[in-house]
Formats: C-alpha cells, structure tokens, sequence
C-alpha cells in the first residue's frame, strides 16, 4: 500500500498543494495573492517535469493495475506538464490586465492538470473516467472564467453540455465493455479478447472511443471547438489547445492498445475515419474564419487528425510518431499562442487576422518567429512541423496504410492555405489597424523560442525521437 | 575537406543567421553593411566551390564528396555530387554574387531581401547536393519560401498575385512528388538516391480501376515526378506561373528564378525520371517531344506578341527550356549534354537579360517597350552589352547558346526527325523576337523626352554583366569545359538507360 503511494506521489504531491493553495486563496486577500499562487504553480510544473522525466524505463503500477506508472505515462506527463506551465507564465500579464487573475485560476489549472496526469495513467476504465472529469470540470470552470462577458460564459455552458454529452457516452461505452468483458481493467480487458470479439463489447468499444474523439476534438465531435476557443479568455484558450490534447491523445494511445490492443483491425478503421474527417475538416474548414482563435481552433481539430493518423496505424512505430507529433504540436501552439496574446489594439483584445496587416514592417522579429511557426503548423519543410507530420505519414505507410498517407498529403496542401494568409497579411498586406499591445518578457521568448525549436529542431528533434520511441515500446507489446 | 558540400551548401545561411541576429537599424550603414556582408558571403562560397572542380575526377562516374550521417527518423543527411549536378552547383555559387551586387540599388527591408537571398542559395545548392529523397523535397521545397517572399515583399504592383500564383502552382506540384515519394520507400524500403538508382521499380502493366496501366508502377511514379518538374520547369501547358512571377519579380529575383531556380526541374528529370523509370520514360518520350516542340514554337510566338521585356524574356525562357526537356528524353548523350550545356548556359544569357532589362528599368521605371527606342544614341555600352547577350540568346555561333541548342537539336534528330523539324524553326522565332525586341529597344531615332537624359551604364553595372559575358563566351568557344565533366556521367546515364530497355521489353515478352 505504501509502494502504491510512492507511485502516485507526484499527481498527491500537485492534489495537496492545490488544495492548500485553495485554503491559502480563501484565508488571505484572495486575488491579491493570485500572482503569487500561479508563479509557484508553475514553478511546481517545472519540478514535478523534471521529476518525472528522470523517472528511467521502468514500468510500475499501483493499485492493482488501476495505475500506471510506464515510459508512455512519464512522456505524456512531462509534455503536459511543460506546455501547462508555459501557457500559464505567458497569461499572466494577459490575466491581469483584464481584471481576471483570481486565485482560482491557478488552482483550477493544477486540478485540471492532476485530471490529466490520472488520465495518462489510467490503468482502468474507473481511473480513465476520474482523471477525465476532474480535468473536465476543471475545464469548463476556467473556460466561463470572464464571467461578465456573454461570450466566455456561453463558451463555458456550451462546453459543459457537450462535455457531458460525450462523458455520457463514454461511460455508456465503459458499462458495455463491462459487461460483456466482466472486468474494468485494461489488462483484464484485453485478456478476454481472444477469439470471437461479442458484438457488446464492439459497440462498447465504439462509444468510448466517440467519448474520447470528443475530448481530443476529432470530427465529427468537434462541434464545441471553434466556439469554445473563441469565447474563452485567450490564455484559456491556450491551455485547452495544448495539455489537454496531449492528455486526451494519450489516453486514447492507452486505451486502444492497452485494453483493445488485440484487435488492432477492429478499432484502426475507426480511428482512420476519425483522422480522414477531422484532417479534411480542419482545413477546409478554417480557410472561410476571419478570426485567429476560431482558425486556430480547426487547425487544431486538423492536427488532431494527424495525430491520429499516426494512431491508427496499429504499430509502435505510429504510438511513437503519434507522441513525437504532440510534442512538435504543443510546441507550436505555445508559441502562436504567445503572439495571439500580444494582439490588442487600446488595451482591448483583437483576434481578427485583418489586424495583422504589415506587422513586419513595425515588428520585424515577431513577425519573422510567426512566420516560421505558420509555415511549421503547414507542415512546409524545413521545419520541424514538416517532421511531425513525414513521422505519422511513414506510419501509416508502414501499418499498411498508404491511402491513409494520400489522404494526409492531400489535406495538408489545402490546410496550407490559411496559415499561408496570415503570413500574407502580415508581409504582404496594405497599413491599416495598427496592433499597439506590449509584448511582456516571458510571451516574446517563447514565441521567439518555440519559432527557433521550428528551425533548429531539424537537426535531430532534440533527442525525443529515442524517448518517444522506448514509450511506445511500452504500449505497444 | 571532408565536409566541403556542406560548408559550400550551409555558408550562406550561416551569413543569414549573422546578419538576421547581429545586424541592428535601418539607416544608410546598416543597410551597406547588409549588401556587403551578403556579397563577401556569396563570394567566399563561390570561391571555394571552386575546390570542387579541382578534386572532382570526371572519369569517376559516381558520387564523389560524399558525406553521410545518420538523421532523425532513420533518414541520412547524405550529399554528393557527380558530373551532371557538380556544374549546377557552380553555376548556383557562381551567379550568386552577381544578383546580390545587382541589388546594390534596392533600398527597401535591405536586411531581410539579403538574407532571402542567402537562405535561397543555401536551399537551392542543398537541391543540388541532396543524395536522400528526403532531404532533396526538403530543399526543393523550402526554397518556395524566400522566393515567395521575395516577389510578395519585393515585387511589381501585382505582386501578390504572382506569389500566390508562383507558390499555389509549386506546392501542388511537389506534393504530388512526396507521395510518389512515399511510394518510393514502400518499393525500395530506402530513400537512398544512390540506392534507388539502382533499384529496378517494377514495370509491369497494372489494372487500377479499370484502366491498364501501361509501365505499371514506373509510370505513376514518373507522372508524380513528372507534375513537379514539368511546373519548375516550366513546360507548356503548365507555364503560366512563369511570366506573371518574373514580370512581378525584382530584378535580382527574375535572376535567381530564370538562371538557377528553372534548373531544378532539369535536374530533377535527369536524377530521377531518367534513371529510375527508364521504362516510363521512354513510352512518355514523344509526349514530352511534342510538349516541348509546341513550347519552343508556341511561347516564341507568344513572345513576339509582348509588350512587356520581362515577359517577352520570360517567354523566351520557356521556349528555351523546351529544348532542354527534348534533349533529356532524346535520352542519347548528345541530347543530354545538349540539355545540361543548354541550362547552364541559359542560367548566363537569361540572367544577363534579365539584369538588361533591370538596368533600363531602374533608370525608367517601366518595362514597356514602347517606352523606349534608339537608346544607342545615349548608351552606347549598354546596346554593346544588350546586343551581346540578344545574340547569345538566339543562339549566335561562338556562344554558349548555340552549343545547346545544336547539341539538342543533334539529340532529338536522331530519334524523332518530326519534333527536330518543328523545334528547329524556333531557332528563327527566337531570332525574330529577340531581335525585334532589340531594334525596338536600342535602336532608332532617341525622340521620346523621357529619355534624353537618361545615363549610361555606371561602372558597377559593367562590372556586373563582365563575368556573365566572359562565361558566355568561353563556354560557347571552349564547350569541352562542360562536356568533358559531364561526358563520362551522362555516358553511363545513358547506357544506363538503354541498358534497362530491351531488358525489360524482353521480359514483357517473355512473359507473354
């Protein structure tokens, strides 16, 4: 039972201090103390990446296999861990100039980030639908976090509903495959998968993979995304397009190989409709949005798409590309996110792309990193974006899926489109509105940083290929 | 000197990077410190380039200058050169320094326009260089960036849409490529050019849908890389991005698209859809005969209908590249080299008019050649140089433009006797527009106001165009230079591929 704890020790380590952090928030001046409480969060974050990135390659689990403690685990954890700490550093100013740094804030992002943490390790379908709420929640609280504003607010309810929607679903999809598999844990599911698959525990399988393409915003349960992100205060924003991506993709890595690994035909063609439609829609879909977070939105649901191109491939080579693709993504949107965050015009936010017009000319530098992100997020090479996306289209090739791969190349060219028209405006356009924001220390360098990690990258990704590699072996067997 | 493709290939992104990182302010200084730091970079790369001419053994039909690394993803950063793509990189090193001295006079973004340039250079010779599928598409690909940059930022009034046009056009085309690409590594299980140069990709005739597919797989693979090309190219019918480009284009980037960035989709028919789909090429072959026969006479025609010099060049530029694609599918080792003598020497003449043209527009600001007329009378080394280079472009005896087309011209005699009649007439259509283009431009009465002013070239300018007539003159008196470097590469390309042909065909009848 004590060894079970240690497992666990970081995710009670980050729940205690949240809630300490809530008592301390009460107790004092209350948002006084905001700035405070969100710089140690992310300072925690930091340490707790560092911790569990030296955690080695053991596989460990606690609780009876209900949690998981493996390469896999350890990589997600620290990709969310990072990409949380660096969206919350660069909304801080952002946060406090509008009047919206509460102490929850930081709080509801540990919560949501213990949520996710649970979620990559989920060894079960009780630990799988824990973590997936206490995130959820987390979520939608911080969505409608702008109370006054109607937008925020709707973006909030409306997320909420859907949210529950599709948790409805999953759970639905969780007590079928109970029943037919007569256990909750992964193992034990896959154990029972042998010979003919009851058609049950197919239908099971079916709806909590629907629950989970909800939460990674796959189309066609996209629905909720460009609204949400359009809505939601912009840092918001940033945190939704970033760790709970990760946390979701990992989760759905983890399902699919962990409990349904032995029939990899059965759940593949699922997960490659999943990717065609959501690849295909994001791109299309985006080129008609006028405004940066909606357009950021569908570029994220057509990432998705690529993410789980990899995914569907069935083999360690597409867990591996699927993680390396996270990786490079969160990156990326870490850094665009830092620059839609400097957009405003006399102190108010402006998200519209008209807004962009010849901002090299005044901010060369921006300009240039925002550039190198566009044409990465396009996926034109010699970016890193290129690589992420030649890793997941080897895998589909590899598993045997080469059409899969055509369709991938296909959507990328027309996804090219739009990230291609905000670089237009910003060279190419005619003076207009003039962008007047400040641009605080932390957002410049990650923007700046993550457009350099774009270019640099390319020698050899940093190294993560290996990691990557050795956590997919774990999944994988 | 172990590593000297990437030293030449990586130098001037290194330049880049100092000027991007270290370079502050906008004022005169910073702006002469920008050209000049670009023009040292270029130059040293040039300089030492030349050490690949003295180590390279023309008698080695391989690869030489080597290096091989191992790369993310189980790729390799692989480089090498051998007698067909050595020249181009020359060609690339040589020319730099020339554009970026005729930019001396840009005054806008000075900054940024040197480190496109610089960027470009390191893409384009990294094309040049590429032994790895991959790295190849990444260099051929990425260098659609600062070109597209360079014509939006720096271009004519309609330089939007040319960009676009330019990129949209491009883009397509390569990501047809990087498919056939994919399917490449599926066939071969390595992204190796040396190893798929000597992988045989099966020829068999497939059934997809329906259809019978002739050559099979060699020739779906040969279309992909075919669309890619044939856009770089340009061929006709999928030129039109080509005038619009280099009509919006700055001087300096005209320059780069005509003499260098043209010659990629050369090379990429001579690295890859030669060599690796033999089959598919020659069952291809008269189509893209009569492609380029209809370009050289068509686009000739069309030239002589321009008002616009830039474009009547542009123009002449397709026509001219009509006889490359011929020689490369005449596939006998005078059209080969008649196709590599023709884009190097192609790569001097068309960035020389290009730079003409430049030089009258800077002073003018019009490209209309009806603004213009008896310019002899006031620059008399300006219609000297002029007329060179409209003689070198029709392709005078004692030019490098004449060796071209008659190595091609050779070429394709002997394997299609139609197509040579029909592409020989454009020799005359080239000396018709060119020609006419020319009296128009320097000679006549000097009546129109405008130009009674105007100066004659300034001591850069000459200094610009010296090298360009040098070159033209010296490969059109000495074409050994080029052909003893090519001769051996280009003979085994060529029993190569007739090898790979009776082969295969006795096979399909073996088989049947």
């Amino acid at each position: 039972m004590i060894s079970d704890f240690q497992i666990v020790l970081p995710e009670v380590i980050l729940a205690v201090c949240a809630m300490a952090a809530l008592m301390f928030g009460v107790t004092t001046g209350k948002d006084k103390t905001a700035s405070l409480l969100l710089w140690i969060t992310c300072g925690l974050f930091v340490l707790m990446a560092a911790w569990i990135g030296a955690g080695g390659d053991g596989v460990r689990s606690a609780f009876g296999g209900m949690f998981i403690d493996d390469p896999f685990a350890r990589f997600a954890k620290v990709t969310i861990l990072l990409s949380a700490a660096a969206v919350l550093a660069m909304g801080r100013d952002y946060m406090q100039r509008r009047d919206l740094l509460r102490f929850e804030y930081p709080v509801l992002v540990a919560l949501a980030v213990v949520g996710m943490m649970l979620m990559v390790s989920a060894g079960d379908l009780m630990t799988l639908y824990m973590g997936l709420e206490l995130q959820s929640l987390a979520l939608y609280v911080i969505a409608a976090l702008r109370r006054d504003s109607v937008k925020s607010t709707e973006a909030g309810l409306k997320y909420f509903m859907l949210g529950a929607l599709s948790s409805g679903m999953l759970l639905y999809g969780a007590s079928l495959v109970y029943g037919f598999a007569g256990t909750t844990l992964f193992s034990g599911i896959l154990s029972t998968l042998s010979g003919e698959v009851p058609l049950g525990l197919l239908f099971g399988l079916v709806f909590v993979l629907s629950g989970l393409a909800f939460k990674i915003s796959a189309a066609p349960f996209h629905m909720w995304t460009p609204d949400v992100y359009e809505g939601a205060p912009t840092p918001v924003t940033a945190f939704l397009a970033t760790a709970p991506k990760v946390a979701a993709m990992a989760l759905f890595g983890r399902v699919v190989h962990d409990a349904f690994g032995a029939i990899p035909g059965d759940w593949g063609q699922v997960v490659a409709a999943l990717a065609v439609v959501s690849m295909f829609l994001g791109a299309v879909a985006a080129i008609g949005q006028r405004d940066i977070k909606r357009l950021m939105a569908y570029s994220s649901i057509s990432h998705m798409g690529f993410a789980l191109l990899g995914l569907a491939a069935g083999t360690a080579g597409g867990v591996q590309a699927m993680l390396i693709y996270m990786a490079i993504y969160v990156t990326m949107n870490i850094g665009t996110f830092a620059f839609i965050l400097s957009m405003e015009k006399d102190g108010r936010p402006v998200t519209s792309i008209d807004s962009l017009n010849m901002y090299s000319r005044r901010e060369p530098l921006r300009a240039l990193a925002m550039l190198v992100l566009m044409f990465s997020l396009a996926g034109v090479p010699p970016t890193v974006g290129f690589f992420g996306k030649l890793y997941v289209l080897k895998a589909a090739v590899d598993g045997g899926m080469a059409w899969l791969a055509v369709l991938g190349v296909v959507a990328s060219v027309i996804g090219a489109f739009y990230y291609l028209r905000i670089v237009f405006y910003m060279y190419f356009g005619k003076d207009g509105d003039r962008l007047d924001g400040p641009m605080p220390a932390v957002q410049w360098v990650l923007l700046v940083g993550s457009a350099a990690v774009m270019l640099i990258g390319i020698v050899n990704l940093f190294g993560i290929e290996a990691t990557a590699a050795v956590a997919a072996q774990t999944l994988v067997r | 000197m172990e590593n000297l493709l990437s030293i030449i290939t990586f130098l001037p992104l290194v330049a880049a990077a100092i000027l991007a990182l270290f370079l502050r302010g906008d004022d005169g200084a910073a702006r002469r410190n920008a050209k000049w730091l670009a023009l040292l970079a270029t130059s040293a790369t040039f300089l030492i380039s030349l050490f690949l001419l003295t180590g390279f053994d023309p008698a080695d039909t391989g690869f030489q200058f080597v290096e091989e690394y191992d790369w993310i993803l189980g790729l390799q950063y692989k480089m090498g050169v051998d007698g067909i793509s050595v020249l181009f990189v020359l060609l690339t090193t040589f020319l730099m320094p020339v554009t970026i001295a005729a930019c001396w006079d840009v005054e806008v973004r000075v900054k940024e326009y040197m480190i496109a340039f610089l960027v470009l250079e390191t893409l384009m010779l990294g094309v040049f260089c590429a032994l790895d599928l991959v790295l190849f598409y990444l260099f051929f690909e990425a260098g659609l960036i600062p070109m597209f940059l360079i014509i939006g930022i720096w271009g004519g009034k309609e330089r939007i849409y040319a960009a676009f046009k330019f990129f949209l056009y491009t883009f397509l085309g390569s990501v047809l490529m990087l498919v056939a690409m994919i399917a490449m590594y599926l066939d071969a299980g390595t992204t190796d050019i040396t190893q798929l140069l000597r992988h045989n990709f099966a020829s068999e005739t497939l059934n997809i849908a329906g259809f019978q597919v002739l050559g099979g797989l060699q020739t779906l693979l040969f279309v992909a890389f075919f669309a890619s090309f044939a856009v770089k190219m340009p061929m006709w019918p999928v030129h039109t991005w080509l005038p619009d480009a280099h009509v919006q284009a700055p001087t300096a980037g005209s320059v780069v698209l005509a003499a260098i960035l043209l010659k990629m989709g050369g090379y990429g028919f001579l690295r890859f859809s030669l060599p690796m789909f033999p089959v598919a090429s020659d069952m291809l072959a008269p189509l893209v005969f009569w492609l380029s026969a209809i370009a050289i006479v068509y686009t000739s025609l069309v030239a002589l209908a321009q008002n616009d010099m830039k474009k009547l060049i542009a123009y002449s530029s397709v026509a001219h590249m009509g006889y490359v694609t011929m020689g490369i599918f005449a596939a006998n080792r005078q059209g080969v080299e008649g196709a590599i003598f023709q884009m190097l020497s192609h790569g001097f003449i068309s960035g020389a008019l290009f730079l003409c043209v430049g030089v009258i527009y800077d002073r003018l600001h019009t490209r209309e050649i009806d603004a213009y007329g008896g310019l002899v009378n006031r620059m008399p080394a300006y219609a000297l140089v002029f007329m060179f280079f409209t003689m070198a472009n029709v392709g005078l005896p004692g030019t490098s433009g004449f060796i071209g087309e008659f190595l091609t011209l050779a070429g394709i005699f002997q394997v299609n006797t139609w197509v040579a009649a029909v592409a020989t007439s454009g020799v005359i259509l080239s000396a018709a527009y060119a020609l006419w283009l020319y009296r128009r431009v320097v000679f006549g009465e000097l009546i129109k106001e405008s130009l009674r002013s105007i100066t004659d070239m300034s001591a850069r300018e000459k200094a610009i165009f010296a090298p360009l007539i040098a070159m033209t003159l010296l490969l059109g008196i000495y074409p050994s230079l080029v052909t003893d470097i090519t001769g051996p590469s280009v003979e085994n390309l060529v029993t190569g591929y007739q090898a790979a042909l009776p082969a295969v065909t006795a096979a399909q009848i073996a088989l049947q």
